[in-house]
Order: structure tokens, then sequence, then C-alpha cells
């Protein structure tokens, strides 16, 4: 099937099989490696972009249902040169480790913050909840998301 | 120590950061190669039966599908099986036995999910498509699943009896006996230590090459030991040569223990390659990481403690049953053994300690190492027994182990298994988590949530590991099979910067960062200056890897022992452009300067003169700026700390929810505090999650029940509360940098300290893990 999508502000219009993946199409056929996949069933929170603005896990959107849509990936919020507050918050609070689930942890948190009014350290920790860690027991994680609410 | 810059003791943002927060990181699924074919494995859906016949007719013939190979190939083309590293002795001196382990099953699997076939297709879908249309007919048996009556059940392996690996035993036993025979008291317990499965959030993935023309293959893998994977695929599974096998361990998205082994994966991943002239790539689905990782813990353990009546230690005495799995994953025998018993001291001068282990086998995933290995289980067994006995005795929980601590002025402190402390403040980390933690105010907290109809507990555990593993002399006197020394190579530039290569391996720890600190703290040069490479059989000598929390201890060392020779080489230089002797020349902040005078020359204008060697006495001094250092260190490091948890229990729901964490942890000196809270943080968060959580259970049939992150319970960030972390510091005697290591201390600490609590707020003596609601509430209703 053709699909036709926006992600990080480029159009494309591709080719894909029926049953292909959104993550799929943003690793396998943009080469937008830092989306990952973690669990496959929606559970890890890995491969989380952002789809018309809002928190979506990839590895259980098909290419499909993106079509028409703008896509946003770790790769299009910031550069090294000017980055996002929640990258630079995650860089600062010390919130990754070996940075396979940030890139899906960052996505989220962002769109945790937009959404929400009045998040405090509770809140942060239940809207993190789809996303798993193993590496840095959430502390800083926690730190981070709360550092970039002021700042975004 | 600096406590700002960018030297040792700062806390300095991680370099590595900037490529992960982008995107920009390159993990081994990242990595494609032109004209890869893609695997899937077939794996056993029995977890014990004999495999009739394999039917890959039909398989092969779905479109796209380039090659079906099983286990009866790679054995036909002379691949090895997986082997064991470690040799453990039984009590009658007999060696441990080791089954044969084929990467692929041939005549019949022994857990689910055991691979004994590979489907190779041009696309992953092809190669999906062409497993679905393999026959595979099993006859299968009845499976052996539990550990504790392994020995009366069917034999799983012709060369096992009673499905016995060994029966190791460390300590006095007739002293033992004779501590408990003169007790006032004894305190028991029976515990089990739950099986965990390690879930680093990368899946473990390969990518197989062959270069036909050079003959080299190149693998790139999710290792947390590079040239182990290599020594092994080379010596023992045979694929090719060290000098013609490339292994390369780029960006790894966690290992925990679970990344340091050699799995039938990758080796038929790299093999196949070679055989297509193809390369062929697989990375596993989560339920394969549930089914097919190496698992951790899973003891059955029955443990007494003898003591006086003032509360006074005298014997300790442990029996284990060790769950081994279908087979001995590459440093599992090691683990309820040399990392176990050894640790039984703890803290404390218990002056006679016996332990028996016994490693069965079960038709379940292989065990063996996950964060911590053996310690926390050890923690887990001496620290519940020392609460049992405070409240047996009705003593105060600080007071009983005030009683019984290695005092400082004990060490070096000989223990009566095996280990030699070198040095520890014990009561130091105590009494500061008892400040942190409020421990006169939890009285009154106790009190107010029994006003809310609630329960609070609380609980201590003062633990200790032994890490910055190892001494190769001791461990290969044990039955290592390998030397546990580390490499470093600094590599200064012709402009001065430097190129650091490290034998050990960063997957999530920050070494690029805390590595570069160190050399650029003791070169004189700025941060920015060093660059860490490490993760390539072809880029460094050789190395050891990271686990045991090893990196800074030993490879830390390594770096150092170079780094020294490069200052004495830097000096040489000096001093023949001087035309003085190098004894005129001091090094101090990057300035190489002479004696009483003011000649002096910076790093870098050393390092071009290096590369640029005018007149150099050649016979005396060489060209170039390297130097390459192998550490092997003298004793291990002995972190150690008190943790303490306070649990408030919901009266309702059994709910347990952790008020406060607070860890006290002595690492040594700190290279980088920020990174090791982080890590301190993570185990913390590991250890957790085994007490109150994480449970990896077989149904009767050796089906895994908790296959997916539906039913295996990960901590999540709504599970855990913010920690409080501090340090101590007594400084490591033995290695350049005082430094003991601090990658596993929370997970060894962690869950004595929050089932200590559970216990003490449930007023029960002992409760399974993990602590589950369901659990919890039904304590609550037999407590009354």
């Amino acid at each position: 099937m053709e699909v036709t999508l926006t992600v990080n502000g480029a159009p494309h219009s591709l080719d894909v099989p029926d049953n292909a993946l959104l993550v799929e199409v943003l690793r396998e056929r943009l080469g937008l490696t830092g989306t990952h996949v973690g669990c496959d069933t929606s559970q890890c929170g890995a491969c989380v972009v952002h789809m018309d603005g809002c928190a979506v896990k990839s590895c259980t959107v098909l290419a499909g249902q993106a079509d028409g849509a703008e896509v946003t990936t770790i790769e299009g919020i910031g550069t090294a040169d000017a980055l996002h507050p929640m990258q630079e918050a995650f860089r600062d609070c010390h919130a990754l480790q070996c940075g396979f689930c940030t890139p899906g942890m960052i996505m989220a948190a962002i769109d945790l913050v937009k959404t929400s009014e009045d998040l405090d350290e509770q809140a942060v920790r239940d809207g993190l909840e789809g996303n798993l860690c193993r590496c840095t027991g959430y502390h800083n994680i926690v730190r981070a998301v709360l550092a970039a609410r002021d700042n975004m | 120590m600096a406590e700002n810059g960018t030297g040792i003791g700062a806390a300095v943002k991680r370099k590595e950061d900037m490529r992960f927060i982008t995107g920009a990181g390159r993990y081994t699924d990242d990595i494609d190669q032109a004209g890869q074919a893609c695997a899937v494995f077939l794996r056993s859906p029995h977890a014990r039966a004999t495999i009739g016949g394999i039917d890959t007719g039909a398989a092969l013939q779905v479109p796209g599908v380039v090659a079906v190979y099983t286990g009866a190939d790679l054995a036909a083309d002379g691949i090895g099986d997986l082997p064991c590293g470690w040799l453990v002795k039984s009590k009658d001196g007999s060696d441990m036995i080791q089954p044969p382990h084929p990467p692929l099953a041939v005549e019949r699997v022994n857990y689910v999910g055991e691979p004994y076939g590979l489907v190779i297709a041009d696309s992953l879908q092809a190669a999906r498509d062409g497993a679905e249309a393999v026959v595979a007919d099993f006859d299968d048996l009845p499976a052996v699943v539990g550990v504790a009556t392994a020995d009366q059940a069917d034999q799983l392996h012709e060369s096992v009896p009673n499905n016995q690996c060994y029966d190791w035993e460390l300590g006095d036993k007739v002293a033992t006996d004779a501590a408990f025979a003169n007790a006032d008291h004894v305190a028991s317990l029976d515990i089990v230590n739950n099986r965990l499965i390690p879930n680093a959030m990368e899946p473990r993935a390969a990518v197989g090459d062959y270069d036909a023309a050079s003959g080299v293959y190149t693998l790139h893998t999710t290792s947390q030991n590079p040239h182990l994977e290599r020594l092994v695929l080379a010596a023992f599974v045979q694929v090719a040569p060290e000098s013609r096998l490339r292994v390369v361990s780029p960006d790894v998205g966690g290992g925990f223990g679970s990344k340091i082994f050699v799995y039938a994966e990758e080796t038929a991943v790299i093999w196949a390659a070679g055989k297509l002239r193809r390369a062929v790539k697989w990375r596993a689905e989560r339920s394969e990481s549930f089914l097919a990782d190496a698992h951790g813990r899973d003891h059955v353990t029955k443990a007494e403690l003898a003591l006086s009546s003032d509360g006074t230690f005298l014997g300790l005495r442990v029996k284990t049953i060790a769950n081994m799995g279908a087979y001995l994953s590459t440093f599992a025998s090691s683990v309820p053994t040399y990392l176990y018993g050894t640790l039984m001291a703890g803290q404390y001068k218990t002056p006679a300690i016996y332990v028996e282990v016994r490693a069965m086998f079960t038709n379940t995933a292989p065990v063996d190492a996950y964060r911590g290995a053996g310690r926390p289980e050890a923690t887990y067994v001496v620290e519940r027994l020392v609460e049992t006995a405070a409240r047996d005795l009705s003593m105060d929980l600080a007071e009983i182990r005030r009683r019984n601590f290695i005092q400082p002025e004990d060490f070096p402190y000989a223990t009566p298994v095996a280990l030699t402390y070198d040095t520890g403040d014990y009561e130091a980390s105590l009494d500061k988590a008892l400040r942190h933690i409020d421990y006169q105010g939890f009285g009154a907290r106790r009190a107010a949530s029994e006003a809310n109809g609630n329960r609070r507990g609380i609980g201590f555990s003062s633990y200790i590991e032994a890490c910055g593993l190892a001494p190769s002399q001791v461990a290969l006197s044990l039955g290592a099979g390998v030397g546990l020394f580390e490499s470093a190579e600094v590599r200064v530039n012709v402009t001065g910067s430097v190129t650091v290569i490290t034998g050990s391996h960063s997957h999530g720890q920050g070494h690029e960062t805390t590595f570069a600190q160190v050399v650029s703290d003791r070169l004189g040069i700025p941060l920015d200056d060093v660059e860490v490479v490490h993760g390539d059989t072809a880029r460094s000598d050789y190395g050891l890897g990271t686990y045991g929390s090893r990196s800074i201890a030993v490879g830390g060392s390594a770096l150092i022992r170079a780094t020294d020779k490069i200052i004495a080489k830097g000096k040489k230089i000096v001093a023949h452009n001087f035309e003085t002797t190098e004894d005129n020349i001091d090094f101090t902040d990057g300035i190489f300067a002479e004696h009483e005078s003011n000649r002096s020359m910076a790093f870098a204008e050393v390092a071009f003169a290096a590369y640029v060697p005018a007149n150099f006495p050649l016979d005396e001094l060489e060209p170039g700026l390297s130097e390459k250092a192998f550490y092997d260190p003298g004793n291990f490091t002995y972190p150690a700390g008190t943790h303490i948890c306070e649990v408030e229990i919901d009266g309702e729901t059994g709910v347990p929810t952790i008020a406060a964490f607070v860890a006290v942890d002595d690492f040594g000196h700190v290279i980088n505090p920020m990174i090791v809270e982080g890590q301190v943080h993570g185990g913390l968060c590991q250890g957790i999650g085994q007490a109150l959580l994480e449970h990896g259970v077989y149904d009767d049939a050796g089906q895994l029940v908790t296959g997916s992150y539906m039913d295996y319970c990960m901590p999540r960030a709504d599970d855990v509360p913010s920690f409080t972390v501090d340090t101590t510091v007594t400084p490591c005697t033995h290695n350049p940098l005082g430094v003991k290591g601090c990658g596993e201390a929370g997970a060894i600490g962690a869950t004595a300290a929050v089932m200590n609590a559970v216990t003490d707020a449930l007023g029960v003596k002992s409760l399974p893990m993990p602590a589950t609601p369901e659990t919890v509430w039904k304590a609550l209703g037999s407590a009354g």
C-alpha cells in the first residue's frame, strides 16, 4: 500500500506491505534508528514517537494508520547544537545510562508535560508508567522531567 | 580529589549522552550490512522432549527463504559445544559435571525456548513464514521443574546422575557445628531466592558477516565482553581462529550480566554467515529474551545463625540448592559458589561458617550471573538472618550489627570463608544511614501509620560484596578458565589529544566519561582531548569486559599504569630535549618542567616532539608516545554499606509502598559522583523489583508463565520512590585509584532491606518473594 506521511518535517511517500508497522518504516525505510524496539508488544515504550502531536507507541501503529500524519521522532525535536529542553534536562540530570529507553522516554515525557497541569513527582511517575527503564531506577528521569517542565 | 572542574571526583556530565538523547546511538540492531539476510530461530515448545525429526522441506519452498539449519548441520560442520568457563569441584574432590551444550539442540531439547534450528531468508517476514513452515517431530517427556526435588526426578542428561552438577562446600564444618552446640540461641530461616529475568531494555542481537576475500568474520553483537566472545567462538566453538574473527560490541542497551555469556544465537549467526557467504542478522523479540536469556538467582536455602545471649554471632550454617537450569551457562557454576559462599561473613566477625551448595539441572532456561551474581543471594541470607536474630532476642537492629561488625582496626581481616577484606568502616555507613532515615523518629511514624489503619516496618541491610573481579591467580586456583586482569592503552596523538583504548566495556556505565576523567586528571589535559574506545576486538589488544563491578577497579587501574608509562616516557623526551636526565624533570598539571630552572614543555609539545624525533638517541629512546598496560589486581575490592528501607502497608489492600529508602555505600574514592549515584539508583530499583514485583515462574510442565511484560512485573516509575543516596569513604588499599566499584551495590543491598521492612511491618518471620499485594494481604490476615 501507498503511505504518505511527514516525518520530522520532511514529506515521504512510500510503498509498504499492509502489515508494516510505523516503527519499521521509521527505522528500516527512513533510517531513523533513534526509535527503538524493546518489546514488540506496546509495553516498554522504547518506540514512542509523536503522531499529530500525540505520543504513540510506534510498534503498535500500522504504517497505514499514519497515512497523512505528521510524525516526529527523537531525531526531529532538537539537535546537538539546539537541544529540546527535555533532551537538555535528561543530560543535566543524568537521566539516562545505556540510552536505549531514552528516546521513547523523552518523547513520552514531552507529551506528558504538554498535556498535564500541576505536574508533580507523583504525576510524573504515574505519567511515565508506560515506559520501562532498567538502568536508572527512574529517580533521575523524574528529576529531569520536573526540570524540563519549568523550561518548556 | 577535585569537587569541581572535570578531574577525578567531579560530577562531569557524560560525554556519551549527546548521541543517546538525539537518537544517534548505534546499537547492534541499528547496524545493517550490504545484502544481509535475516534469521529467525526455531525454539522448542516443550520443556523436555526428544527430537524425532525436523522436516525443513516446506520451509525451503517459502519465497525468500535462503537456508534452514538445524543442530545436526552445526554438529556435522564441527561446531563445538558452548562451554562453561569455571570448573567447580565437589566436596569429594571430583569435578563438576558439565553436560554437552550444543548451540542448537540435536537429539533432545531441555527447556522451552531452547533453539534447535534457524531459518534464514531475504527478509524478516520471509524468515518468520519459513519458521512457521518447519515441522519438528517432538516426543515430549515429563519436565523436571522444581529444583528442591530435582535429585529425585528423571535424569535429564546421560552424564549427570541425580541431575546434580556439583555438591560444593566452603568453611569449617566441625568448628561450625561446635559453635552451634555451644550457642544460647539459634536463629533459622528457610529462604527461596526467587528466579529473576534480567530484561535489559535492548534485546540481544547479532549481525554476522563474512568476507570471502580475506576469510575474516565480523560479528556485531550485544556483548559485555567482546574478547571473551571471540575467545570462546574461536577456541571452543571453532568458528574461526581469533586472528580472523572480529567481534564488535557497539552501543549496548544494558546488560546486568545477561550479556556476559556466549549464547547459541550469535554462534549460529556468525557460523551461518560463513556458510552462506552473506551477512546474517538476528534480533530477539522480547518473548525470546524471556525464554532464552540466562536467568538469575533461583536458590532454595536453609540458613541458621548461632548466637550467644548477648547477640554475639558464633556460627553460621547455610545449605543451598542452586538451580543451573538445563545447561551450564558461561559462568553459571561460579555464581552460587565463589560469588556466594565466600560472602557469608558479611560485615561481621562470625568466627565459624560452613556453606554447602548443591547445583542442580532442571528443564528451565540456564541460570547465570545477574546484577550482583551470588552476592545478593548471600546478602539476603545473612541480613535476613541477622534481623531474624535481632527480633528473636529483642535487640535493636543497629545494636546487633554494631556488636558484631568487623572494626576498622581489624583490617586486613581474613574471614572464615576464604576472603581477606582490605579495609572498611561499617559503623560509619550505618550511622549515616540512621541519620538519613531518622531512625529515632520511626516509632512515631509507625504509630501514625497504625492510627490510619496501616502497617509500617523498617528493615536494614548491611551488605558487603567482593568485586573488582579478580586476582587472576586466585580465580585460576579456584577453577576459572580465564585470567581476570584488564588492559588499557593510552595513545597520545601527534598534536596532544589522547585516545584511550580499554578492554572493559560500557553498556550504560559511562566509561567514556569516567575513564576520560581519570586520564585527563593524570595527564593534565582537557577532558575534551580524551576519547575512550572500547568494545572492538580489532581496536584493543585484549580485555575481559565489564561485570562484577570491575571496570574502574581493574580497568581504571590499568589506565593509571599506562598513563604512568606515558609520563615516564614524556620525561625521557623532555630530558633529551633539555640535555639533562629524566630525574631532573617533574610532571605536574600537564607541564614537564626541569628542576630549578624555568625550562618546561607542555604535554602537547612533548607529544609533538615524540612524533618528530629530532636527534633521538634511537637505541635508548624510541619515537612515538603510546603505552599499554595489563593490570591484575592483588585482591578483590570490598564495597560495603548499609541500606535502610521503610515500608508502609495498606491495611485494607495489602499494597506495600516504600515510604523511604536510604543507601549509604563505601565505594572508596569516587571518580564521578553523579554517575555513581545513578548506578546505585538503578541497582536499588532492581533489588526492590526482586523483593516486591519480579518473579520468573515455570508451571509444572516447564512452560514459562511469566514470558511477557504482562506477566513478569518489571518495576515501573510509579512502583519505586526517590532514593536518598550517600557515601562514606575508606579507600581501597591495593589499587592506585583507591576505588572499589559501584555497579552492583544497589541490587545487592536493597532486597534484604525491603523484605526485612515488609516482614517487620507484618510481624511475620518470613514471607516469600516477591511480596506482592496478594502475598502481603494474605499475611495480613494470618498475622491478625
